[in-house]
């Protein structure tokens, strides 16, 4: 489904992914995580293009996105995201964030992208809030909301980016509800989080990243938790610091 | 009272005929409709091109196109707004083929609209760099061209950010179509100093054009505040879209 091979990205003179070769496949849930700073958000954001890359290629359904002919749009719709920061369309109601994408882009009627987004609203529990605009919603509720969205347009993969980071606590819950769902149904996922409790709980692999941009670890899950002896230096220390609390 | 029966008496120059049939006062009220009409143009002008404009130079990956931009916005803010009028007038509808039968009206209407434009391309510039990066990104994710993506993502934010300097815009362009009386269009200015020389009245005169000018501003400031408030989204201000 998704195939990242020996990617590489500079920001200037700073290289900021290394040799990154990921592959994913049909209904797997795979989980980045890293410290700051090791591009694991920069690694999700180059499989829809929003980060170019300069070496390497990246394959998305067959399609080739390191490409430059290729209808980065069209790819792009049938790839869901959802951000760290929610970024719903703060100026549209709830109802006009799940429809706009659906009519502007994959050309469907509006009563049909309305039923369409309604029902993912619904499966992510906000049905009552649909007329509410995105600054009336709490930060979960925003972010379900976002997972909706991304639902709406029937996607083939959904990426998230840190989709916890910036919620409060006691609001963490009834996003990663929503993702254990989707996992659970058979949805393709990879997820950067450093939710260690749903990457034990429904993630398949784990990858992890350090500085630098290099992937260290690329291993089934219960291989990355069962086995902490067996694994690189850096990742070790990363578990015993983020596992010790 | 014979005070202000004097006074009383010294506006009844108003209803006089000047000469041909036209009093003062209806000269005075087609003087202001042009000073309307020279504003309103110039302020369509300036939206269209401004927009325009100001959306180009936050376009990244194209060199010419924001070289380009910002040459427009840097030739329009750093001459001063007479001399551009007078340059439309005097220099490029001469040299400009077909320029030449063009009303003066039109002329004033681009010089004014141009200089406009400027200010307001460097607000709208302002206005999409004021918003969360992300929202560019959320755009492109979900499927949108990147002209799509201004269209229904970042432009429809960026105008409702942008309301109160345009306000100052829009009221900028009244008064600043004053200056169209050096090329003699027949707007507020012109008026004034032509009925002061013919009936020696400016205090009269300086005083109605002053009340006309203000009484636009406060019309324009209406309108504005009607929109800010038409346009506001429910559970969100301002501050609280640029912070997040």
């Amino acid at each position: 489904m998704i195939e990242m091979k020996s990617v590489s990205k500079w920001y200037g003179a700073t290289q900021v992914l290394n040799d990154c070769s990921v592959k994913i496949n049909k209904g797997e849930v795979v989980v980045v995580c890293g410290p700051s700073g090791s591009g694991k958000s920069t690694l999700i954001k180059t499989i829809n293009a929003l980060e170019p890359i300069q070496k390497g290629e990246i394959w998305v359904d067959g399609i080739a996105v390191h490409d430059r002919a290729t209808n980065l749009p069209k790819m792009r719709s049938r790839v869901g995201m959802v951000f760290q920061h929610f970024e719903l369309f703060p100026h549209l109601s709830v109802a006009d964030n799940l429809t706009i994408a659906q009519v502007k882009v994959l050309g469907r009627r509006k009563d049909e992208a309305k039923k369409r987004g309604l029902q993912m609203l619904e499966r992510v529990g906000l049905i009552e809030h649909q007329h509410k605009f995105p600054g009336q919603l709490s930060g979960g509720q925003q972010q379900r909301v976002a997972i909706a969205r991304a639902l709406s347009m029937d996607p083939i993969i959904m990426l998230f980016d840190e989709p916890t980071s910036a919620l409060d606590p006691e609001m963490v819950g009834e996003v990663l509800d929503v993702m254990v769902g989707l996992a659970s149904e058979g949805m393709t996922m990879m997820v950067v989080t450093h939710e260690m409790g749903f990457a034990r709980k429904v993630s398949n692999r784990v990858i992890f990243m350090d500085v630098g941009g290099r992937i260290l670890e690329d291993t089934t899950k219960d291989e990355f938790f069962g086995n902490i002896e067996d694994r690189q230096p850096r990742t070790r220390e990363f578990l015993n610091k983020i596992l010790q609390y | 009272m014979t005070y202000w029966q004097d006074v009383w008496d010294r506006w009844q120059f108003l209803w006089e005929d000047r000469g041909d049939g036209v009093t003062y006062f209806q000269w005075m009220i087609s003087a202001w409709g042009y000073t309307v009409a020279v504003a309103a143009t110039s302020l369509v002008i300036a939206l269209v091109f401004g927009i325009l404009i100001g959306t180009l130079r936050t376009i990244s990956g194209h060199r010419v196109i924001s070289a380009f931009a910002a040459a427009w916005v840097e030739l329009f803010r750093n001459i001063p707004i007479l001399v551009q009028l007078f340059i439309w007038f005097f220099v490029i509808s001469e040299l400009v083929p077909g320029m030449k039968s063009l009303p003066g009206f039109v002329l004033a209407c681009c010089a004014l609209g141009f200089f406009t434009s400027a200010r307001i391309a460097e607000q709208i510039r302002a206005g999409i760099q004021a918003l969360p990066a992300g929202q560019r990104n959320a755009g492109l994710a979900v499927g949108f061209t990147q002209f799509q993506t201004y269209r229904y993502v970042i432009l429809p934010q960026t105008f409702r950010i942008i309301i109160p300097p345009l306000t100052s815009e829009a009221m900028n362009i009244v008064k600043n179509s004053s200056v169209a009386f050096a090329v003699s269009i027949p707007e507020l200015i012109s008026f004034a100093m032509q009925t002061q020389e013919e009936t020696s009245r400016g205090i009269e005169v300086y005083l109605a054009a002053t009340l006309l000018y203000a009484l636009t501003a406060l019309i324009v400031n209406q309108v504005m505040s009607f929109l800010e408030r038409r346009t506001r989204i429910p559970g969100l201000t301002p501050q609280a879209q640029g912070a997040h």
